[in-house]
């Protein structure tokens, strides 16, 4: 057992494809909204929307990190790296993210700036051991995977008193955007969502646990099925999605139970709960504010706080008129449906949120779905 | 971003730090979150930070379900 090959079976992957044909009921439409960006890649790579039935649409939702994140966050490091000459150190999907006046993280190092690619917030942190004559501040994002990390390193600082060290945070939470998805002021302007249901996150489901998105399940009536990573997980999950709709049912059922249970690693949710606290209100790329979707630190570990310790202000940073990603996020349109899509905008050149990494919506079109948009012609 | 992956651990050392091995590459990760990890289990390891353990027995159980699938067909 290697938890990969195993469930990757491109033969069974089409017995479930046969049996999904068999019970999407043709004289319904199905639409599902996979929130979390590595199901939106997974789903585009292996080629499962290809085996859906033609009565059945996978939406792509607001969960990848990266893409999500706004500009105007990636300014405040800049800034830090550029004007105060800390070394700022991330994860390598940031790296590229283009921020205001035509810099990236790259762009600014390119410039003069010590920007450190790293693996884990823990090199972060062993940076900072080894440079006591540094400031060394890790741009902390990701959703609820990365941030027991964050947690664990921001004690650890505390514990052995690294005063070199700080962490600009950006963490955000799910169950609060797949809910804004439903009941933002926006969905009056978009038109009403034709969602039927959810495939919830792999990864951050084994952080939360299940039951965070029960009472989600019951308040909008929308079943919630939890998927793991490859194509046979995500093509069951479909599978259990048809069946709740089918029934009428709409319950949170957890299709990746190899590692996922309901009340999730109660270690992590302890660390994160201890060094970190709900914020307000904080701005998602492409989505606008989204209120008590994120996490900044607690008083009690200010001085590991890169914003209070440097007195950062958040300046948002408005996205080029044209981009449909509001729409796209929510479903409402799809990637080929925006005027800057593959012209203006692309992978090397991102306008908006989808773009960004290779977990965006537009992003994974553009990689793997894009030339099935145009009809074959022979000769 | 989230992307994670499973592992084998191969080694528990100090300080919650634990050596997996990930289809013969070796790596040390933090087994903070997961401090009730073995050798030979195998758990998600996602930047740097073993985040839980995968349980064989559900893993089995899945795979036995898409086997069943596959014998309703036949």
């Amino acid at each position: 057992m290697k938890y990969v090959d195993e469930f990757r079976d491109p033969a069974l992957a089409h017995t479930l494809a046969q049996r999904l044909r068999a019970e999407a009921d043709p004289a319904r439409r199905y639409s599902f909204m996979e929130f979390c960006g590595g199901h939106t890649h997974a789903l585009a790579r292996h080629g499962v929307l290809d085996l859906l039935p033609p009565n059945l649409r996978m939406i792509h939702g607001p969960g990848c990190p990266v893409c999500v994140l706004p500009v105007g966050r990636i300014d405040m490091a800049i800034q830090l790296a550029l004007q105060r000459g800390v070394m700022l150190c991330s994860y390598g999907d940031v790296m590229r993210v283009p921020a205001s006046q035509g810099l990236s993280l790259q762009r600014a190092k390119a410039r003069g700036a010590d920007i450190r690619m790293v693996y884990s917030p823990a090199d972060a942190l062993q940076l900072a051991r080894a440079n006591p004559s540094r400031e060394v501040v890790f741009l902390a994002i990701g959703f609820e995977t990365t941030t027991p990390p964050s947690a664990l390193v921001i004690r650890q600082a505390a514990r052995e008193g690294l005063g070199n060290f700080s962490l600009l945070c950006n963490h955000v939470l799910t169950p609060a955007a797949i809910t804004h998805i439903l009941e933002s002021p926006e969905v009056a302007t978009y038109g009403t969502l034709p969602l039927d249901g959810f495939v919830g996150p792999a990864h951050v489901s084994i952080v939360i646990g299940s039951a965070p998105y029960e009472p989600f399940a019951r308040a909008w009536h929308k079943p919630v099925v939890i998927a793991g990573f490859e194509p046979l997980d995500l093509m069951r999950a479909i599978l259990m999605l048809v069946r709740q709709v089918n029934d009428g049912r709409a319950e949170v059922e957890n299709q990746f139970t190899r590692a996922v249970s309901r009340e999730g690693n109660r270690l992590a949710q302890a660390a994160v709960v201890e060094v970190f606290e709900p914020r307000d209100s904080f701005e998602w790329r492409g989505l606008g504010e989204v209120p008590h979707s994120a996490l900044k630190i607690r008083p009690a570990f200010a001085a590991f706080d890169a914003e209070a310790r440097y007195a950062l202000h958040y300046q948002p940073v408005p996205d080029h008129k044209q981009c449909d990603c509001g729409a796209i996020l929510r479903g409402v349109k799809q990637p080929s449906d925006c005027k800057l899509f593959a012209t203006v905008c692309t992978p090397e050149n991102p306008m908006g949120s989808c773009m960004v990494s290779s977990e965006g919506s537009c992003a994974a079109h553009y990689t793997y779905g894009r030339f099935r948009d145009i009809a074959v012609v022979a000769g | 971003m989230c992307l994670a992956l499973p592992a084998r651990l191969v080694e528990r050392l100090v300080d919650d730090q634990a050596v997996v091995d990930l289809g013969g590459i070796r790596k040390t990760i933090s087994i903070a979150l997961v401090p009730e990890a073995r050798v030979g289990d195998y758990v998600i390891v996602h930047v740097g930070h073993a985040l839980g353990l995968l349980d064989e027995a559900e893993a089995q159980a899945t795979l036995a379900l898409f086997a069943e699938l596959e014998r309703s067909r036949a």
